[in-house]
């Protein structure tokens, strides 16, 4: 599935989509950075709360499809204006970050 | 064919430009060809690395060798030191302070994942006067 479709089928809100093609390969979920590095995956749809700039480092550097925002982060200009310079997707939820996980995951299953 | 060397600048505190340094040789191995693994090692252990001269010392300078048969990466800052490195190198042993913590950072595993990441590391440390980081990873 590519990010596009997810966010068909999720209604997950677009914030910045520079690689709309992008295959997505599964759900990754944490907010410690030095984790994330390690343990982050290529393909991954990175449900996170780190609204941050170096959560675009971090997301281009383990060669992640998109992050996605949230329980309630905010959208932060600074980050969005990084995450387009490096061709990185950033969508966004309003629900806490099981839920998004989890519809994330059920639109992969049923892909 | 020589050895390619790259030369970055990292500054402190400038948390907008951390890991523009790991970025850019990412992107540089992947198009010499570089295999994925290697280049997936040297990504996450240089990143760590410029993370800590960003927070724990004043920023710094990095050398970057490539060869053919290994990337070494050195980095050199002029930050407090490390006091103990023992300590130091234990997973879940951090000085960072709240703001740090707050953007994801500080998680006491820098240095292990620079340590498990790369072939051979040597941390050279003098109090007072900084600290340099040697990463080896072979091709
Ligand atoms: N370049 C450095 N200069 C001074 N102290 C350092 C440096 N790198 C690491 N340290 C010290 O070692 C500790 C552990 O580092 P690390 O494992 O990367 O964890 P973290 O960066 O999450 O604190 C740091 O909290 C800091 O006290
Ligand atoms: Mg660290």
């Amino acid at each position: 599935m590519t990010v596009n479709e997810l966010i068909e089928k999720t209604g997950l809100e677009p914030l910045c989509i520079p690689c709309p093609e992008r295959e997505i390969s599964g759900v990754y979920n944490c907010d410690l950075m030095s984790v994330v590095m390690s343990k982050g995956f290529s393909g991954a749809a990175w449900v996170t709360i780190m609204a941050n700039i170096n959560a675009v480092a971090v997301a281009s550097l383990t060669d992640m499809a998109c992050i996605v925002l949230s329980e309630g982060a905010a959208k932060d200009e600074v980050m969005l204006s990084k995450a387009k310079a490096q061709e990185i997707n950033v969508l966004m939820s309003c629900e806490p970050i099981f839920e998004t996980s989890l519809s994330i995951y059920n639109a992969l299953k049923n892909a | 064919m020589s050895n390619l060397v790259l030369k970055y600048t990292v500054d402190n505190e400038d948390f907008t430009r951390a890991g523009e340094a790991s970025s850019d040789v990412k992107k540089k191995l992947k198009m010499m060809g570089v295999p994925p693994e290697a280049v997936r090692k040297v990504a996450i252990a240089m990143y760590e690395g410029e993370i800590n001269m960003v927070i724990h010392a004043d920023g710094g300078e990095i050398t970057v060798e490539i060869t053919p048969t290994q990337i070494v990466m050195v980095l050199k800052d002029k930050g407090p030191g490390i006091t103990d490195i023992e300590k130091a190198m234990q997973a879940g042993y951090s000085t960072a302070s709240e703001n740090i913590r707050a953007l994801g950072f500080g998680a006491g595993m820098g240095l292990p994942n620079m340590k498990k990441y790369s072939d051979e590391m040597d941390i050279d440390t003098v109090i007072g006067v900084g600290t340099t980081v040697t990463m080896k990873v072979n091709i």
